[in-house]
């Protein structure tokens, strides 16, 4: 629990809020489409890209990656983008910290980095599965989504907190301080 | 490289530090926020959203770049949300910030990012039986707040702004 005033998520925020209009901005400019923030489609481009390399009819008969179109494409690469920007963040401030398993889990569950391991994959799996339905994550209907005042955002949202809330509530009874 | 991927090659750099920096890219500020304990990821995202959306309909309103509205489907985004919801519980991390995880030394979030791209996989296969169902109850097309409640875009924007400066106002009272 953070104790005491901090800027540091307000002035983060605001400046993504800035780095979202530049983004559209140029890229309408130079593309000629607008390019919003958003990285869940980026996880079936890459299940796709992936399924090519065994089963190459698969992925072109299925209508979900044909709608979704297997390539390496803009928002592929924001998402590459995302890891290599917080691993430069994290080693010039000296935050980088090699963590196998998390605080909050570890007093709920200890530190077995295997079942850690094995949730974070069913839980991960969970979540996409959700985002795709839903037609985004927190970054495309959250932030993006919500930055245009849509109702498909709000209702997601609602959805991804609603649910997060409750479960989070039931799984770790430990909350710690 | 062609130029679109420069672009989100860079807008994602920047957008990565920022996560960073912002200390939301983490399992105990994710959970944390789920747990109604520290609320810094909400922090992040509405002073983002605050920002974005006045630069973005400004941006719209002058015809310097159009939306892009993502199709309202009441039963999609519901139970998508929900799904998305238990999943992340569990996980602590967003797709977005699961790649910002391992970027910061999250070691645990490589397994994550695994489960995601096999969900997105599972997602495909099952994409086609949904279509008649899910994916089309309450269909209503692109839909905005300021379309539904038939005011101006700008009093919307106006509202929206102080609800949320009234949520840090609570937020920094209570100390979370």
């Amino acid at each position: 629990m953070d104790k005491k005033f901090s800027w540091r998520p307000y002035l983060a925020g605001a400046l993504a809020g800035i780095l979202a209009i530049a983004s559209v901005y140029y890229s309408n400019r130079e593309l000629g489409k607008p390019q919003y923030l958003g990285a869940s489609t980026t996880f079936v481009r890459s299940a796709g890209l992936i399924e090519e390399t065994f089963a190459p009819e698969h992925v072109a008969a299925n209508a979900y990656y044909t709608k979704e179109k297997v390539k390496v494409d803009w928002q592929f690469m924001l998402v590459v983008g995302v890891l290599i920007g917080s691993f430069i963040s994290s080693v010039s401030t000296r935050s980088f910290k090699r963590e196998c398993t998390p605080p909050i889990w570890n007093e709920n569950f200890g530190t077995n980095r295997a079942r850690r391991a094995f949730f974070a994959f069913i839980g991960g799996l969970i979540a996409m599965f959700g985002a795709r339905l839903a037609g985004g994550c927190p970054s495309g209907h959250g932030l993006s989504g919500l930055m245009q005042l849509s109702i498909s955002g709000y209702l997601a949202m609602a959805g991804f907190f609603g649910a997060g809330v409750i479960v989070a509530a039931l799984v770790y009874r430990n909350k710690g301080e | 490289m062609s130029t679109d991927l420069w672009l989100g090659l860079i807008t994602g750099i920047i957008f990565g530090i920022l996560l960073q920096q912002g200390r939301v890219a983490r399992f105990e500020k994710q959970v944390g926020a789920m747990l109604l304990k520290d609320m810094t990821i909400l922090k992040f995202m509405l002073s983002a959203i605050i920002v974005g959306m006045i630069g973005i309909n400004i941006l719209a309103a002058t015809g310097l770049a159009p939306l892009s509205v993502k199709s309202t489907v009441v039963g999609a985004n519901l139970i998508g949300g929900i799904i998305f919801g238990i999943g992340w519980a569990i996980v602590g991390y967003c797709p977005g910030t699961s790649l910002a995880a391992v970027g910061e030394g999250r070691v645990h979030a490589i397994p994550a990012i695994i489960g995601m791209i096999v969900g997105g996989a599972l997602y495909a296969e099952v994409y086609p039986a949904l279509q008649s169902n899910v994916l089309s109850w309450g269909s209503y097309g692109k839909l905005t707040l300021p379309g539904l409640l038939g005011i101006s875009t700008w009093l919307v924007i106006a509202v929206l702004t102080l609800i949320f400066i009234l949520l840090f106002i609570f937020f920094e009272k209570k100390k979370i």
